[in-house]
């Protein structure tokens, strides 16, 4: 356990996809639960960043005085896993829009209350 | 029809490439009777989940399950994390890969930045698929919330910020600069940090402030539809060539007819400086696509 000390960055990191998770578990509203989407996403970054890390080392990008650098490879991770990130928020959010559209709420419980009235009126 | 012609006219107005060759061209406009069918389709999906069981006592049981699931998650995480190596030490087993990107990267590629290195050469074909997962969301918002009728503008007038002067004098400045800035960081992603996708996204940037400071009209004429088509067509096309070759020069696609060039200058890194601004048009181009999609309903 002494080592969630010492690996401090890493437990945040942890904790903030557990806040994502509760808040994408949790909330009715569609745009809260992707929010919560995208707090996990970035508890992931943080993960791979700090996992990464060397201290005292310099960014990777070669130069004269640089002893070390830290390394490389979680930061084309991360870099991979921001663009998913906007991708699918992107599409997350199109779709709330078309059903905010059809059904007039971003509330989870009001669209299936809706859903069902429509097809009880046919 | 000659493929020639189909492309060009498929470039000048057309919204589809293969209209009137069946198939897809047919689907664009759905007759009233399936769009209710599919509605209805959508309803029933949605109600079945609910109305299949008590609502009330749904919620109490989904309550502690998703409560307990969420307190193991994080607790087995926790646990995961305790047992990682120290953070901020370097690790041998852990950096083997790393340490070889950081002593080769620079004779390997050419490039001064060993991340760019990494992501556009040793493994430039998982950055393609990358540009592609952002052209795709792309596409899906287009089908998403493509509106056809005109005639609906009217609505989001509240958020048109074009009359407010201080975004409007702020922009005159901030709009040139933002975007010169954009293509700097582009142009340099071999050389310092940054690469296609910082650059893009801070051109992206660029391009919306202009459409929200100066209005539509004005973002408008600096891309068109035609010129979202050309450009991200050959962007993508471009960096597919790039990099296909290396399926037929074998499987190692580090050996590469460009020459390295002297590291740190900016005509250096072979196909790195090329990828970069592909990468750049197709990011910036699709930050300002979602833009345009969710504000107005059409890319232009």
């Amino acid at each position: 356990m002494r080592n969630l000390v010492y690996n401090y960055e890493e437990a945040v990191a942890v904790v903030l996809f557990g806040i994502g998770f509760v808040t994408l578990l949790f909330h009715r509203n569609l745009i809260k639960k992707i929010i919560g989407m995208n707090i996990m996403d970035t508890g992931v970054f943080l993960f791979l960043a700090s996992m990464g890390y060397v201290k005292g080392g310099s960014a990777p990008i070669y130069a004269e005085n640089a002893d070390f650098y830290v390394n490389p490879v979680p930061a084309g991770l991360v870099l991979t896993g921001i663009v998913v990130s906007v991708s699918v928020t992107a599409i997350m959010l199109s779709l709330a829009v078309r059903l905010h559209q059809r059904y007039g709420t971003l509330n989870l419980d009001e669209i299936y209350r809706i859903a069902r009235e429509k097809i009880n009126e046919r | 029809m000659r493929i020639v012609d189909r492309i060009r006219r498929w470039l000048s107005e057309s919204p589809d490439l293969l209209e009137d060759a069946g198939g897809i061209g047919e689907t664009r406009d759905l007759p009233r009777e399936v769009m209710r069918r599919e509605q209805h389709e959508a309803d029933r999906f949605l109600s079945e989940g609910a109305k299949s069981f008590d609502r009330k006592k749904f919620r109490t049981v989904y309550g502690i399950l998703a409560a307990a699931s969420a307190a193991i998650l994080i607790g087995v995480l926790l646990t995961a994390v305790a047992a990682l190596p120290r953070y901020g030490v370097e690790n041998e087993r852990m950096d083997e890969v790393a340490d070889y990107y950081i002593d080769h990267a620079l004779e390997d590629t050419g490039a001064v930045n060993i991340v760019s290195g990494m992501i556009l050469d040793y493994r430039a074909f998982d950055t393609l698929g990358e540009s592609f997962v952002l052209f795709t969301a792309l596409n899906c918002v287009l089908i998403l919330l493509r509106r056809d009728e005109p005639g609906e503008e009217g609505e989001d007038d509240y958020y048109d910020l074009t009359h407010d002067n201080i975004l409007r004098k702020a922009g005159l400045v901030m709009v040139p600069s933002v975007i010169l800035f954009g293509f700097y960081v582009m142009l340099n992603g071999h050389l310092s940090p940054g690469g296609g996708f910082s650059g893009g996204a801070v051109v992206g940037a660029g391009l919306i402030l202009t459409a929200a400071a100066f209005g539509n009209a004005v973002s408008a004429r600096i891309v068109t539809e035609k010129t979202f088509r050309i450009l991200s067509g050959t962007a993508l096309g471009f960096y597919c060539l790039a990099k296909s070759y290396s399926f037929y020069t074998g499987a190692n696609g580090i050996e590469s007819v460009v020459p390295l060039g002297t590291p740190g200058s900016i005509f250096s890194a072979g196909l790195i400086l090329p990828l970069d601004i592909a990468v750049g048009i197709v990011v910036s181009l699709t930050m300002y696509g979602i833009y345009r999609m969710f504000r107005k309903g059409s890319l232009t």
